[in-house]
């Protein structure tokens, strides 16, 4: 029964993986497919909202407003950057799992404890200069975050529990881990009986890059961070030893095994770098936007995540770029409903959209049939 | 000379058109819900009706942003800077550091907290608090005389301030019924010496509302005072599968025999914070120039908390029980009835 059910999620994670791993290649699945689920995304969007008796000068004026607020200003763009952070490194973590044929759900949780150890870290060890403190404490959530998705990864390898299930019930548990945390003594803020934390000391802060233009923009050093995190997980998974045999077992897992491949330390090793990079995700959030950490700190930027690994097709860039869109879609969400009124709620719905057309990629091109011929001639030709 | 005479017409309509955006855009009053939501049918939708109450009376433009996770705070209220805004309303304890920062960050922009008083205060933040446990108290005495069980229940949303005091009231009034009639009522979810009790921490899941009214009910409550937003309203559904009979719901903030009709009847009377008052005023006071930073407390005498009309039950509860609920209302106003000791 459970063997069976271990095959059936073993099935259809392999089905969804194999479509966001194998495209890479393909300039279509790659570019041509996300920029028509936009497309079609915003025109379904604009088709609800005329059915929530919005009228067309409102959908053209909040269409106008996702713009501006995503990247109509420096603010605009400083928000976007500052909401791609979280997004971009919890997604380079998962899709580095999905190379390795693994579909890590627990994103979120690893990204909460993670935060929470980098809080935790930071006010523990204040007084240190900001050189060593900031390192420590981003250090502290890559740590907790990787030792908590190894528990995951070592129990699909010594038990075959899957990763999908286990890592679900993992992200359960770390909720009610951190509603007891911020409840201990040592943690909770002074003075409160709610469940908080301590604030972040300046020294362990991710210093804000824009703070001399104008205090209100919120863009912070954890941009290089996702930049380094970017190069960092291209050079391992193509560049390095350890991520040829993610990869490879990701691809066939018997041949990696016969190839003599140590499959359960590839596991472990694999949950362990996502875990990790959730886990920095957390602490950057922490570190540079929130300052503390509460009940629903992640605000579930550990699923959303798993939408831009997936919209990345699992490649380092990919993920870049879909973290970004994300971003501008959050930041400009917010200038949409300001503007004209729009509920925020419609802005998930665009986003599940383009995951659905992503997701889809034959259903774009039957859309679309136009967008993709030239290129079908192109490779007739090399053919 | 028809061109002559169109010229002005035009410049007349051009010149109409730029007073009427300019009128419209005058005045801006800006709101940042919590994380339930701006349809919440309780807290949220209160304040917000405050604004938009304004928008009707003084002419205004009314806009708002909604939270969906705390991490939103900050950044709603940054996109509410640039001067678009002559006043924002935050809406919340938990926004009380980040609308802290943001009114240091732009001390020329004038804030408003509901829910939050500073100490010491600050110059362009005006905080709004309610004296909540004197309408509670009046709930807790009209629900320990209704009640069949003698078992009430209550919890709330996160263990804070501005939801405790509903709590804290609400057991006081059962006690104080207690005292004046003998009686041994019960209120189980909130224990007001120890600050401990029943708290679903979040402010959005009815699903949590129906299971803690379920927890309470098989422990024989049948009056439950559920203090958590729209999470009440899970409590209000299961009372309405139970039957009044067995459970009834007391509504929080607004009057929710109003807010939430499909279940209406299963509110024995709903204790008013009434947001939608001060908020409004507070608008006035910055349309009109006399805006201070600083402290409004709205309490049962300056109506700026209350009970709402008891609607379906005004015939099951006895004449008694309501002389004496009009008989304490005036002895906490004149102070004669004490409700925080």
């Amino acid at each position: 029964m459970s063997k069976s059910l271990n095959e059936t999620l073993d099935r259809s994670a392999k089905a969804l993986l194999e479509r966001t791993t194998h495209g890479r290649q393909d300039f279509e699945t790659l570019v041509i497919v996300p920029v028509f689920a936009v497309i079609v995304a915003l025109f379904l969007g604009g088709l609800i909202m005329l059915a929530t008796n919005v009228d067309l000068a409102t959908i053209g004026k909040s269409y106008v407003a996702l713009a501006r607020g995503s990247v109509g200003s420096l603010s605009a763009l400083s928000e976007t950057l500052t909401a791609a952070i979280p997004l971009v490194l919890a997604g380079l973590g998962l899709a580095l799992g999905f190379r390795a044929g693994l579909f890590n759900i627990g994103a979120e949780g690893q990204l909460l404890l993670g935060g929470m150890a980098a809080v935790v870290a930071a006010f523990m060890l204040d007084g240190l200069p900001w050189v060593i403190h900031l390192p420590v404490a981003l250090l502290a959530g890559a740590l907790v975050g990787a030792l908590y998705a190894s528990i995951a990864g070592w129990l699909k390898a010594a038990t075959g529990a899957h990763e999908v299930i286990s890592t679900i019930m993992l992200n359960l548990i770390s909720f009610r881990l951190l509603d007891y945390l911020l409840r201990q003594p040592f943690i909770q803020k002074e003075g409160r009986a709610d469940p908080i934390s301590k604030s972040v000391p300046e020294s362990a802060e991710l210093p804000r890059l824009l703070d001399w233009l104008d205090p209100n923009l919120r863009l912070h050093a954890g941009v290089f961070l996702m930049l380094a995190a970017v190069g960092f997980v291209h050079w391992l998974l193509f560049r390095s030893k350890i991520g040829f045999a993610f990869r490879a077992s990701g691809e066939n897992p018997h041949a990696a095994r016969y190839a003599g491949m140590k499959s359960g330390l590839i596991i472990v090793a694999a949950m362990a770098t996502a875990g990790a990079l959730a886990g920095l995700a957390g602490a950057s959030q922490v570190l540079g936007v929130l300052d503390r950490a509460t009940p629903g700190f992640s605000a579930g930027i550990g699923f959303d995540a798993i939408a831009v690994a997936l919209m990345g097709r699992s490649h380092p860039l990919g993920v870049l770029l879909a973290g970004l869109l994300f971003g501008a879609l959050e930041a400009g969400g917010r200038q949409m409903q300001l503007d004209a009124g729009v509920s925020i709620d419609l802005i998930s719905i665009i986003q599940a959209l383009i995951i659905v057309f992503i997701a889809a990629p034959l259903l774009v091109k039957t859309l679309f049939p136009w967008g993709f011929r030239a290129d079908k001639k192109a490779k007739g030709g090399t053919q | 000379m028809t061109i002559l005479k169109r010229v002005p017409k035009g410049a007349a309509i051009a010149a109409a058109l730029f007073l009427s955006t300019t009128a419209a855009s005058a005045f801006t009053a800006c709101q940042v819900t919590d994380t339930g939501g701006i349809d919440d049918s309780s807290f949220n939708q209160t304040a917000w009706k405050g604004a938009l109450d304004a928008k009707d009376a003084l002419g205004i433009e009314a806009r708002y942003l909604e939270s969906q996770a705390e991490s939103d705070y900050d950044a709603n209220l940054n996109s509410l800077q640039g001067g678009d805004c002559d006043v924002i309303v935050t809406v919340g304890f938990l926004m009380g550091d980040a609308t802290q920062k943001a009114a240091e960050a732009n001390p020329d922009q004038k804030f408003s907290i509901v829910d939050f008083a500073y100490d010491p205060t600050i110059p362009n933040v005006l905080g709004q608090v309610y004296a909540t446990d004197e309408a509670a108290f009046l709930a807790g005495y009209l629900a320990a005389g209704v009640s069949k069980t003698g078992i009430l229940g209550t919890f709330g949303g996160i263990n804070i301030p501005p939801v405790t005091i509903f709590m804290d009231g609400f057991v006081a009034g059962a006690n104080y019924y207690n005292a004046q009639n003998n009686a041994n009522v019960m209120v189980l979810g909130w224990d007001p010496v120890a600050r401990e009790g029943l708290f679903t921490n979040n402010f959005e899941s009815l699903d949590d509302g129906r299971s803690f009214a379920q927890n309470l009910y098989d422990e024989g409550a049948d009056i439950i005072l559920p203090v958590a937003g729209p999470v009440g309203l899970g409590s209000a559904a299961l009372a309405d599968e139970l039957g009044t009979d067995a459970l009834k719901i007391i509504g929080v903030d607004a009057d929710q025999y109003l807010t939430d009709p499909d279940k209406k009847h299963v509110y024995l009377t709903s204790i008013l914070k009434r947001m939608d008052s001060t908020v409004k005023a507070v608008i006035e006071t910055a349309q009109s120039g006399t805006f201070e930073g600083g402290l409004l407390v709205g309490t049962l005498a300056n109506d700026g908390v209350g009970i709402a009309p008891l609607h379906d039950f005004e015939e099951t509860v006895p004449e008694d029980l309501k002389a004496e609920l009009a008989a304490i209302r005036a002895g906490i106003i004149d102070g004669s009835i004490k409700v925080a000791n």
